[in-house]
């Protein structure tokens, strides 16, 4: 379980996270959506112990990872698959060492065999033909299929959790739509719980089970969907009405 | 006193203010400046122990470093070695014996443009690229996703550049000293009716073993000051293409800065003059 409790980070004068509480259950998958700005990223880089908030708990299995030590933060980072928003693929590298180094558990990552494999598989999961791109260099390879290796790259260790920063964004709808429903049949194969960055409401509604609104640096709404729709909220509506109507979701 | 004089004395005491005030600001800036500096470098000590990380991006590093610089450095050395020959004769009366020339040359060569030429070189060479490289990591979050893989950037990407640094520079500096000395020795015998006998005589006549361990020594600690710097300010990149930039130029400018105040230090406390 994720737990974030009255959260808070400036960065110089600028207030970011304002005492943000915010939980995330086993096998759920949540969407943290808010505008361009409002410090969504943030949030996610202070789970995985990124960014060190100012104030606050950021709690994950009972752990508070802002006071963890090093090996212990590190043994935690092995239970996260982070996907980060350009893919941040190791450009030095191919794909199979790109996704090689997500497999975290040292024995398995030495062995040679097990490592050939476990990528081959974690490339298929993604949609993608490991006879092809298995040899490719992260710049032979186009936007999509960057975030694409990025999550094979997180899925390689095995994960408990999976975070998403902005999975869809740069990408055109149909690449978009891609990459949602691999996020979807991800979190229904692999059994993980996920948090996905977003400000892209129709791919959220679609994904996630349960919504929550980062807004001046703090969550305004957490809820299902349909809470969502039915939310009177001022801020909750007028981002949801950018995008679609309830006739269009109930549709 | 008038209104103007209150006036006048408000604004002076204002300017005052600001100039205290920048002034600690700037003292603070630089003190935590060190103080990260520091953690850095404690940081990388850390990494020391994952030998099997560190070791094979170590012997790809050190092979770029000298390659990469060898002929650069022999060259630079090279012109250097000339330069000191051609002087000397320019300089020369009759009254001094012609193997003080090996002397000058040989002594030149090790003591100082040896070491400090190699480094300034390297400062712009590999001090650039490490702060490119790692900057641009930075910059797009490769250092964050090695991070959040549970792997330390300090034994994967700091460990093997810094002693690649620290190895290949004083290495590199032993060939520069001998191509420098070898083309002088040529260059001077263009100019002076000097024989190898007198050059060689000059040479060892006032050699100390202890200047040749002088030479490595210096070169060792501008290598780890390029290293580290370099390193550093590549982590501590932000804002994206112009941090870069910015970050590449802070590179070789501290590293060089840096390299000519420890020449400085390292000659005043080895030689003890």
């Amino acid at each position: 379980m994720i737990e974030l409790r009255g959260v808070k980070k400036r960065f110089g004068s600028q207030v970011v996270l304002d005492g943000v509480d915010f939980d995330v259950r086993e096998g759920e998958t949540v969407a943290l959506l808010g505008p361009s700005g409002t410090g969504k990223s943030v949030l996610l880089k202070t789970v995985i112990g990124l960014i060190r908030p100012d104030a606050g708990q950021v709690i994950v299995d009972g752990k508070d990872v802002p006071h963890l030590k090093r090996a212990e933060l590190s043994e935690l980072r092995k239970t996260i698959g982070y996907v980060f928003q350009n893919g941040a693929l190791f450009d030095s590298l191919d794909v199979y060492e790109n996704v090689r180094l997500g497999i975290v558990d040292e024995s398995k990552f030495k062995d040679e065999k097990y490592a050939r494999e476990r990528v081959a598989q974690c490339i298929k999961l993604v949609n993608l033909q490991p006879d092809a791109v298995m040899s490719q260099f992260p710049a032979q390879l186009s936007g999509g299929m960057r975030k694409r290796v990025g999550i094979a790259r997180a899925i390689a260790g095995e994960p408990k959790y999976l975070l998403y920063d902005e999975p869809t964004s740069g990408l055109d709808p149909v690449n978009a739509d891609i990459i949602d429903a691999l996020v979807q049949r991800l979190d229904q194969e692999l059994g993980v719980t996920s948090v996905m960055v977003t400000h892209d409401v129709r791919g959220a509604f679609r994904v996630a089970n349960r919504l929550a609104l980062l807004s001046e640096g703090k969550v305004v709404m957490q809820g299902t969907p349909q809470e969502f729709l039915a939310s009177e909220h001022p801020k909750v509506k007028a981002f949801l009405e950018r995008d679609f109507d309830n006739t269009q979701f109930a549709a | 006193m008038t209104a103007a004089t209150g006036t006048l004395t408000r604004q002076n005491g204002n300017i005052l203010a600001r100039v205290v005030a920048g002034v600690g600001r700037s003292c603070t800036e630089i003190v935590a400046g060190l103080g990260r500096f520091g953690l850095f470098s404690l940081d990388m000590l850390r990494g020391l122990p994952e030998v099997r990380i560190w070791f094979p991006r170590f012997i790809v590093e050190a092979w770029n470093i000298g390659v990469g610089s060898f002929f650069l450095v022999l060259l630079i050395s090279g012109f250097a070695g000339a330069v000191t020959a051609l002087q000397t004769g320019y300089q020369f009366s009759g009254s001094i014996p012609y193997y003080v020339v090996g002397t000058l040359v040989v002594s030149s060569l090790i003591l100082e443009l040896g070491p400090v030429l190699t480094a300034l070189v390297l400062a712009g060479r590999i001090g650039a690229r490490y702060a490119a490289e790692l900057g641009t990591m930075r910059v797009t979050e490769q250092i964050d996703a090695l991070e959040s893989l549970g792997r330390a950037p300090s034994s994967h990407l700091i460990v093997p550049r810094v002693l690649a640094a620290l190895i290949m520079i004083p290495a590199l500096t032993v060939f520069a000293n001998a191509s420098g000395i070898m083309v002088g020795w040529w260059a001077v015998k263009q100019v002076l009716p000097v024989t190898n006998m007198d050059f060689t005589y000059g040479a060892q006549y006032y050699f100390r073993p202890w200047d040749a361990w002088y030479s490595l020594i210096k070169s060792f600690f501008f290598g780890g000051t390029i290293g580290l710097i370099s390193c550093y300010m590549g982590m501590n990149t932000k804002q994206g293409a112009e941090g870069v930039g910015k970050g590449t130029t802070g590179a070789v400018v501290t590293s060089t800065v840096i390299v000519l105040l420890l020449d400085t230090v390292l000659t005043k406390l080895l030689l003890n003059t």
